[in-house]
């Protein structure tokens, strides 16, 4: 699906084509074809099983992880089809870093957390990794609560500081896309609106893919929005459109919850 | 339309599209009262009217607190949203057509008062053109209620027929002042009355554009006559 530009330069970051997906012989992902912009917020919404996190989860190849699952056509990221056999997936996965449900810090020390990703890519002296790591915890809008305990362990962090330093492990690697999987549905609303605020600035310098069951969340923080149902692609627009004006009387159902 | 999941987010939307009949069908009867006060020399209809105006704008006041509660409870979007703001702008339409009524009441009773007989010819032409007014107020309520672009659109194009009946009608009056300033008075407080009646006609148009906005997604504020009938053809 095409978006007319809007007096913007629109740069598609990853495009996907006839993208199937199958869990085994199910069928999870329907022929999708969808352009993610670089520099901007795009959200999947729908009800659940409808393929969003699927669909997420195949931008770095997670599902690489659990056999008998497979994609078909074409997904391409910053230029390369990244379901080709010779696809380095550790590489991809720096460039497409990704965040889940539930914050997952490693059973290390703040600084480490961020750290360790960043070693496993390059080789930097001692003071530039404490740059690195200061870089990434103001950038994930967290430094300032953890500057004084980086040795601390990160599990000690209430569950909004996790999940920031889960962001700010994934943009530690200086990745080009960040894929947010339900990031707030375990947290509270102030840290949630913490999480939206810094969806906001990183935007500025990363794409990002959202996939989140708060309509609202996705009224607030996405550039575009696409409405997702039985692994096809309903409809994908502008979010002040898909919110105001939505094109399928589907969408239209899902969003004013007369989905039923 | 179907029903939404939470009924009583469907109870509430109900309760703001029946407050905003009801207001509707109040203002229409000042309108209809007000005009029929000026042509029948009806002083007790007249203060009817200007004591009910209030009634008007306790139901303005209410049903905005109703827009306000639903917005807050329920974030609605997409057609909902567009509802919503739409019976937003159709209250403050409606409670200005109220106070145009009450003007015209005021000044028949003042004409009345004065006790000299207001020239026929306008009568007639005044009354026609307030029961004019009246009847898009009518249809554009109506359109609004059954979600109408098409019918929306025509009340727009029958606003230019108000603003002609406007003109002529002042331009009449002019040439009546000039010929006996002893009507200038009287023909001064029709004059008012007849802009007042213009007003009325401009309030409906702007009802009517917000019933498009409901059904089209399209704002069509500032578009020419042509361009917002072309826009109301479009699928």
């Amino acid at each position: 699906m095409n978006i007319t530009p809007d007096n913007e330069s629109l740069v598609p970051e990853i495009s996907m084509r006839n993208l199937d997906f199958y869990y085994g012989k199910e069928i999870a992902l329907k022929s999708i074809n969808l352009d993610i912009y670089w520099g901007k917020v795009t959200a999947f919404i729908g009800p659940s099983g409808c393929g969003k996190s699927t669909l997420l989860r195949a931008i770095n190849r997670m599902y690489d992880l659990y056999p008998g699952q497979r994609a078909e056509g074409e997904l391409i990221v910053c230029g390369k089809n990244i379901l080709a056999k010779d696809v380095d997936t550790i590489g991809l996965r720096a460039k497409v870093g990704m965040v889940f449900q539930k914050p997952t810090p490693f059973p290390m020390s703040i600084y480490e957390n961020i750290a360790f990703g960043v070693s496993m890519h390059e080789k930097l002296s001692r003071r530039q990794m404490d740059d690195r790591v200061e870089w990434a915890l103001t950038k994930a809008a967290l430094w300032n609560e953890v500057k004084d305990k980086l040795r601390q362990p990160g599990t000690g962090l209430s569950g909004g500081q996790q999940q920031r330093l889960c962001i700010a492990r994934c943009v530690a690697v200086k990745p080009r896309v960040i894929l947010l999987d339900e990031p707030t549905s375990a947290l509270d609303p102030i840290s949630t609106m913490h999480i939206e605020a810094l969806i906001a600035e990183l935007k500025k310098e990363f794409t990002i893919a959202i996939v989140t069951h708060n309509m609202q969340q996705a009224a607030r923080v996405s550039d575009f929005t696409s409405y997702m149902y039985l692994g096809e692609m309903i409809e994908f627009g502008r979010t002040d459109d898909i919110f105001v004006k939505p094109k399928d009387k589907r969408t239209e159902d899902y969003i004013t919850g007369r989905f039923g | 339309m179907s029903e939404h999941l939470l009924k009583q987010f469907d109870n509430e939307l109900d309760d703001v599209r029946a407050r905003l009949t009801r207001m509707g069908g109040l203002v229409e009867e000042q309108v209809r009262d007000a005009i029929r006060a000026l042509a029948n020399l009806d002083g007790e209809l007249a203060e009817t009217v200007i004591a009910r105006d209030a009634g008007v704008d306790e139901m303005e006041i209410s049903l905005d607190d109703a827009l306000t509660h639903v917005v807050a409870r329920h974030q609605p979007a997409a057609v909902d949203l567009r509802v919503l703001m739409a019976v937003s702008k159709t209250v403050t339409d409606l409670e200005r057509i109220g106070d145009e009524s009450k003007k015209i009441a005021k000044a028949a009773r003042k004409i009345f008062d004065r006790g000299i007989a207001v020239a026929t010819p306008q009568t007639v032409a005044v009354r026609h053109m307030g029961e004019k007014a009246a009847a898009m107020l009518h249809a554009v309520l109506d359109a609004f209620v059954r979600g109408d672009a098409a019918a929306a659109a025509r009340v727009v194009r029958e606003d230019k027929e108000i603003d002609q009946h406007f003109r002529t009608i002042t331009r009449e009056l002019v040439t009546y002042m000039m010929e006996d300033p002893r009507t200038i008075s009287s023909a001064l407080d029709i004059i008012f009355i007849v802009k007042s009646i213009e007003r009325i006609g401009d309030h409906c148009k702007n009802i009517a554009r917000d019933v498009i906005y409901i059904v089209k997604g399209r704002d069509v504020r500032h578009l020419s006559l042509e361009a917002l009938e072309e826009e109301t053809r479009a699928p």
